[in-house]
């Protein structure tokens, strides 16, 4: 295998872990535009997705297309009803405590995906076909491809609701500024339901697609969301644009790092990476500085 | 309220006594596992096990009269938790024995434990060092890396492999793997050209796996107990690369066989010879154990019997034969295990001496392949 066609293989590899970064990243913008803080409980619902979509595909024998659809609803259900449980009871929300709160959450999500699914390992079959394509001596699976397709479209759904619907444009506001978006007549708490179903259905949809290439089970989500939590703070937490580019940018590195240097150093050179961007621009790639500033995490 | 208590401490002190009355004294016995955490799903069969044999003994009079009461503790694969556990066992159960832990480092962190407490320990966890240098009071069940490593490359010299890949995982099973791989390479003149790793966690191996293509490396060789060596098999697959695949026998669970799907069809792995119980000669001395194990625990949990679980009914049964043997004393248990011949256990046929507390050979171990999802042996 030459060089070249070894260094496309390592960009496509890293491109396809970095668009799940990125869907992980996003989740945890929306949330923190909307609160201010961050949900570690992101990664659960990346766990989720794909155990739901096993578990109706395999076990209730839905077809693919429905199966798809309950399971991102199941799961935006679970992050409404985690949202009205536990965050919209709060009278005086501190930062700190919602932080205690979303990691129990997790938690808890974990250890019941546990008791219902049990310890194992699952797989899903690929969309259409595992026969990768060749191109220039590298391969491509099919599932990357719906990975990517899918990625795209939900940046350019997010992207436009955000920017051009009235709901969208009310998040924003909330995000900038709560107390200037309620008496402008937004709901501030429904802002927040709002956002934690959102995320939790890109949570979701990102589980469904990534679990026929990656396998799921029921503790996978904290290191998808740690990996996705860099991600967003690499790109700037809260900046849309950021999260993917930073997400892709960890996983070519992850990649690169694993194929020319060593694997065994992989995680260390895209947490490196994350740490020198830091140190360097405290706000992200992305990220402006004076923003950053006004927030309270 | 007040009388319904009285009426429940009542019957409580009753059914005590009636107990007390009705059988002997207990044996006690202890049991580590990793039941949730990382290694659950090691520690789990090994849990089922140790509940099923506790039932079995019992239902059959239990021990030279005494019923067998084991005692099973969580360690969440951690080796604080299974310290503690260690410690909760001999100090306040007083148990005769402990089987497990499940994993190699939760069991080289009790070791000094049972050494200073002069408790006898039968592991479930793999890894040499645990019995090499041999200590008096620690003996183990399943079969050694290192024989896994000598199994390989065995059949490697028989394809006439010379030069192989190897990839890793970065847990401990998977680090004493690459370890015994790279000390047994020169001594079966095999070159390792390439030598990765991946995180027990990690979602993709093919950046590991195009490095492996740009070498000319005959067969890879990939060691890991995790689900992820799963998805380094498909990986290899969606590469193109038709180079032999070997296994360690961390690939014991048929769940992982499923998990890859037709990729896993054709990979040769070393392991105990449960998981081709049916496929055995009908003069093989493990035979008949095998099989009943194995019908046993899968009518019991309704799930597959896995290697693993094996290992926990190898220790728990050294144990109940040394208590059958010689009654509930610590050091005479000891010596009734570290003397016993010809044990037809899971993993093999035991031989233990003074200087081999696995008693197990390279023998125990069958060079295994799959195909259409299936354990079969190789040829």
């Amino acid at each position: 295998m030459s060089l070249f066609s070894q260094i496309l293989q390592f960009l496509l590899t890293g491109i396809t872990i970095g668009t799940i970064y990125g869907m992980v990243a996003l989740g945890f913008n929306i949330i923190y535009n909307a609160t201010g803080i961050i949900n570690f409980a992101q990664g659960e619902f990346v766990m989720l997705g794909g155990m739901f979509m096993v578990w109706f595909t395999t076990v209730l024998k839905i077809p693919m297309i429905a199966a798809f659809a309950l399971s991102v609803i199941m799961v935006t259900l679970i992050g409404a009803l985690f949202e009205r449980l536990a965050i919209y009871p709060l009278k005086r929300p501190s930062v700190l405590i919602l932080i205690m709160i979303t990691l129990a959450g997790s938690i808890i999500m974990k250890g019941s995906a546990m008791l219902f699914w049990g310890k194992e390992t699952y797989t899903l079959p690929h969309f259409s076909g595992e026969e990768p394509f060749y191109l220039f001596g590298a391969t491509i699976l099919p599932q990357t491809l719906w990975i990517l397709g899918i990625m795209f479209v939900v940046v350019i759904i997010l992207a436009g609701f955000f920017n051009f619907t009235m709901l969208g444009k009310a998040m924003r506001a909330c995000a900038v500024n709560p107390t200037a978006a309620s008496l402008v007549g937004i709901s501030v708490k429904k802002m927040v339901l709002l956002s934690f179903a959102l995320s939790a259905a890109l949570g979701a949809t990102a589980g469904i697609i990534i679990t026929p290439v990656a396998l799921m089970e029921y503790d996978r989500g904290a290191i998808l969301a740690l990996k996705g939590f860099a991600a967003a703070v690499l790109g700037g937490l809260g900046n849309g644009v950021g999260a993917v580019v930073a997400g892709l940018l960890i996983g070519i590195l992850e990649s690169l790092g694993a194929g020319l240097i060593s694997s065994g150093y992989k995680d260390a050179i895209a947490l490196l990476v994350l740490l020198l961007v830091l140190f360097v621009k405290p706000s992200g790639i992305f990220g402006v500085s004076e923003a950053s500033k006004l927030k309270e995490f | 309220m007040k009388k319904v208590f009285g009426v429940i401490v009542l019957g409580v002190w009753m059914l005590g006594a009636a107990g007390s009355v009705m059988a002997a004294e207990p044996y006690k016995v202890g049991a580590v596992f990793a039941i949730t955490g990382p290694a659950a799903w090691l520690g789990e069969p090994e849990r089922n096990t140790a509940k099923m044999i506790q039932e079995q003994v019992n239902a059959q009079g239990g021990i030279n009269g005494h019923p067998l009461e084991i005692i099973i503790e969580d360690t969440v694969g951690e080796e604080a938790k299974a310290v503690m556990a260690v410690q909760k066992l001999i100090n306040r159960d007083n148990v005769l024995a402990i089987v497990g832990p499940t994993r190699s480092g939760t069991t080289m962190a009790v070791i000094p434990i049972m050494e200073k407490a002069e408790v006898p320990l039968v592991s479930c966890a793999a890894a040499e060092a645990i019995v090499n240098p041999v200590r008096k009071w620690v003996f183990k069940t399943p079969q050694k890396d290192s024989d896994a490593a000598i199994r390989i490359y065995e059949k490697m010299k028989q394809l006439n492999i010379s030069k192989v890949a190897i990839i890793t995982s970065t847990e401990g099973f998977g680090m004493e793997g690459r370890k015994q791989l790279k000390r047994f390479a020169p001594e079966y003149g095999i070159t390792i050209v390439a030598d990765e790793t991946y995180g027990p966690k990690d979602t993709d191996m093919t950046a590991q796996l195009t490095k492996f293509k740009g070498t000319d490396a005959q067969a890879i060789v990939n060691w890991a107990i995790v689900p992820g060596q799963a998805t380094m098999i498909k990986n290899k697959k969606q590469l193109g690369m038709t180079i032999p695949l070997f296994q360690s026998h961390g690939f014991g669970n048929i769940k992982y066989a499923r998990a890859a799907g037709d990729a896993a069809d054709g990979v040769l792995f070393p392991a105990g010879r449960l998981l081709v119980a049916d496929s055995l000669p009908a003069d093989h001395p493990q035979k008949a154990l095998l099989e009943k194990y194995k019908k046993d625990y899968e009518e019991k949990f309704k799930t597959d019997v896995s290697t693993f679980g094996g290992h926990a009914y190898d220790a728990l049964n050294l144990v109940i034969a040394a208590l059958r043997a010689v009654g509930p004393d610590r050091a005479k248990i000891r010596d009734y295990i570290e003397n016993t011949k010809n044990f037809v256990g899971t993993g093999g046929v035991f031989n233990f001496s003074p200087k081999d507390h696995t008693g197990l050979t390279k023998d125990a171990f069958e060079m295994i392949t799959i195909k259409g999802g299936k354990f079969l042996p190789a040829q």
